[in-house]
């Protein structure tokens, strides 16, 4: 399969259809494995590297998941190309700096992407739409088993799986899920649930490569440790804990309604009015005014039928998505006029935000009898 | 506020550990030797400190970071690694690991620096199909020779020539 296969076909994690898939935007869990009596990739010499990658590359092309696979050499990726696979989190960005000796594999379906020498000889993630862990493991874990019977794995019986880092030994296992918090973020619950889900050893990140920062109300919940547990407890954990932030994303919703409905219809009200009508937007602006449009559907403000729009647009604004199609590089004030143009025209249709039973008037301001 | 003053209070706003000025909004903790560490960082410093790789989960590599080096400067006395030749000073300058072996090569250092970065320091997990053969296989072979050990030292010689047949065998398949 050619490149412009990839890039010109959603992956089938962005197509929000999974439970839970209002709050939890996906679920991904990746496993990092070495071959035995080899260097690690950022030790190992080219050659041996090259070595490396000769040897995983065909078995990894031979899965039966592989069966219409998109493989390529990174040297043979083109820098925008590897940055449109690392807004769909298909490369890691670490691997998209990778040239000769590095190479990806990865499914039609764009759910299961198989990395050769990033920093370790093997990372292989599954991605699914929604909440999702338990059955997004059980695949990636068919996989390695498959792998681990034509590979010999750096193993051992007391730490487990060798991986460049110690802090990924043992299992080797990270598990994610990406989850869209506006609500906990506007009544300003979000750092208390970080906190909270950090002491019990899960990392609670911003999201989209600017680090830490959550644009968009996004966050990505993750276990912290691979050593001393089994995958399965991880995975039960860490599906439990994100439970328990839908619930607290969906208590603090329904506060807002009850409490702050002005403030929350001024959100998306002017979210709505801004990307109907801007003509230059960068990529932060457009995340965190899309985070209240998606709000506004699963309020039920808008038809249901905008939701696919508006999460096609997550993705259709970040920088490379949005120049994958252009013939030449965009420089930055061409990208947000772009972006502002591609947003205009997909809202154009989207009627006025029904505010329904929330409707300000039923707010308890005496100011409007006045 | 007297001193062990108790509050009910919680600060909404943290400022950055590093830089002491901006709002804090990264939130870290460890437990190093049993004692927790806690580090927050603004944006800016936590880019810095490279937290900021959404997809390589850099987060807990920062913590690495903090006690890595000098948990391994404590530990060993083994400077460099046999087999790929990685020395401790590199491994302070990238926080990764030369090789598989890197893990034996540095194992007095890695135990501390492991125990406090994860939930145990023995494996729970899967293990590789081609590694539970071999062990089991080893297992086998032990009590074999367990058993050849024994029969010689009963003098059973007759036993001892069908486990040593059976050595042999297992030693082929």
């Amino acid at each position: 399969m050619a490149i412009h296969n990839i890039l010109n076909s959603s992956g089938e994690w962005m197509r929000s259809d999974g439970p839970h898939n209002q709050i939890v935007v996906s679920s991904r869990v990746r496993l990092a494995r070495n071959l035995r009596n080899f260097a690690f990739p950022g030790w190992a010499k080219k050659t041996e590297r090259l070595q490396i990658l000769e040897a995983i590359k065909p078995q990894v092309e031979g899965l039966g998941e592989m069966g219409d696979a998109f493989s390529v050499y990174s040297q043979d990726l083109s820098a925008l190309e590897k940055q449109v696979l690392v807004e769909r989190h298909l490369i890691s960005r670490e691997h998209a700096a990778k040239g000769v000796g590095s190479a990806v594999v990865m499914n039609k379906k764009q759910t299961l992407s198989i990395m050769i020498n990033e920093e370790d000889h093997l990372r292989m993630q599954g991605i699914r739409s929604g909440l999702q862990l338990k059955s997004v493991f059980r695949m990636i874990d068919k996989v390695d088993s498959a792998l681990e019977e034509r590979l010999d794995f750096a193993f051992s019986p007391q730490l487990g799986y060798l991986t460049a880092c110690p802090t990924n030994v043992g299992t080797g296992m990270r598990a994610s899920a990406m989850v869209h918090l506006p609500a906990l973020v506007m009544s300003e619950q979000i750092n208390q649930v970080i906190q909270a889900v950090n002491k019990i050893g899960l990392a609670v990140r911003g999201l989209y490569g600017e680090g830490t920062e959550a644009l968009g109300n996004l966050f990505q919940v993750s276990n912290q440790t691979t050593l001393g547990e089994k995958e399965d407890d991880i995975i039960a954990r860490l599906h439990k804990v994100i439970e328990q932030i839908i619930e607290h994303e969906q208590n603090a919703r329904q506060m807002l309604l009850q409490k702050k409905p002005n403030t929350l219809l001024d959100h998306i009200g002017r979210g709505y009015g801004i990307l109907q009508h801007a003509y230059s937007m960068n990529s932060k602006e457009a995340l965190n005014l899309l985070s209240f449009m998606k709000l506004g559907i699963d309020l039920g403000f808008f038809p249901e039928n905008c939701r696919q729009p508006v999460d096609e647009l997550f993705m259709e604004t970040q920088p490379a998505h949005l120049q994958k199609g252009t013939a030449q590089k965009l420089a930055a004030d061409e990208r947000d006029a772009l972006r502002a143009e591609i947003i205009r025209s997909k809202l154009a249709a989207f009627p006025k935000p029904s505010t329904g039973s929330a409707a300000p008037d039923r707010d308890t301001g005496s100011a409007s009898e006045n | 506020m007297p001193p062990g003053h108790c509050t009910l209070f919680t600060p909404t706003t943290m400022h950055c550990d590093v830089c002491k000025q901006n709002q804090a909004t990264v939130f870290l903790t460890q437990i190093v030797d049993g004692k927790m560490q806690k580090v927050n960082l603004c944006e800016s410093c936590s880019k810095e400190k490279g937290v900021t790789d959404p997809t390589g989960f850099a987060l807990a590599d920062l913590l690495l970071g903090l006690g890595a080096a000098q948990e391994m400067e404590r530990g060993g006395s083994v400077q460099k690694c046999v087999v790929c030749g990685f020395s401790q000073a590199d491994f302070k300058k990238t926080g990764r690991l030369g090789c598989g072996s890197c893990y034996e090569t540095f194992s007095e250092g890695l135990s501390s620096l492991l125990k406090g970065m994860h939930k145990g320091t023995e494996h729970k997990g899967k293990v590789p199909l081609r590694a539970l053969r071999s062990l089991e296989r080893e297992t086998q072979m032990k009590s074999l020779q367990r058993e050849l050990r024994k029969a010689v030292a009963d003098e059973n010689y007759e036993s001892a020539a069908q486990i040593r047949d059976q050595i042999k065998q297992f030693e082929v398949s």
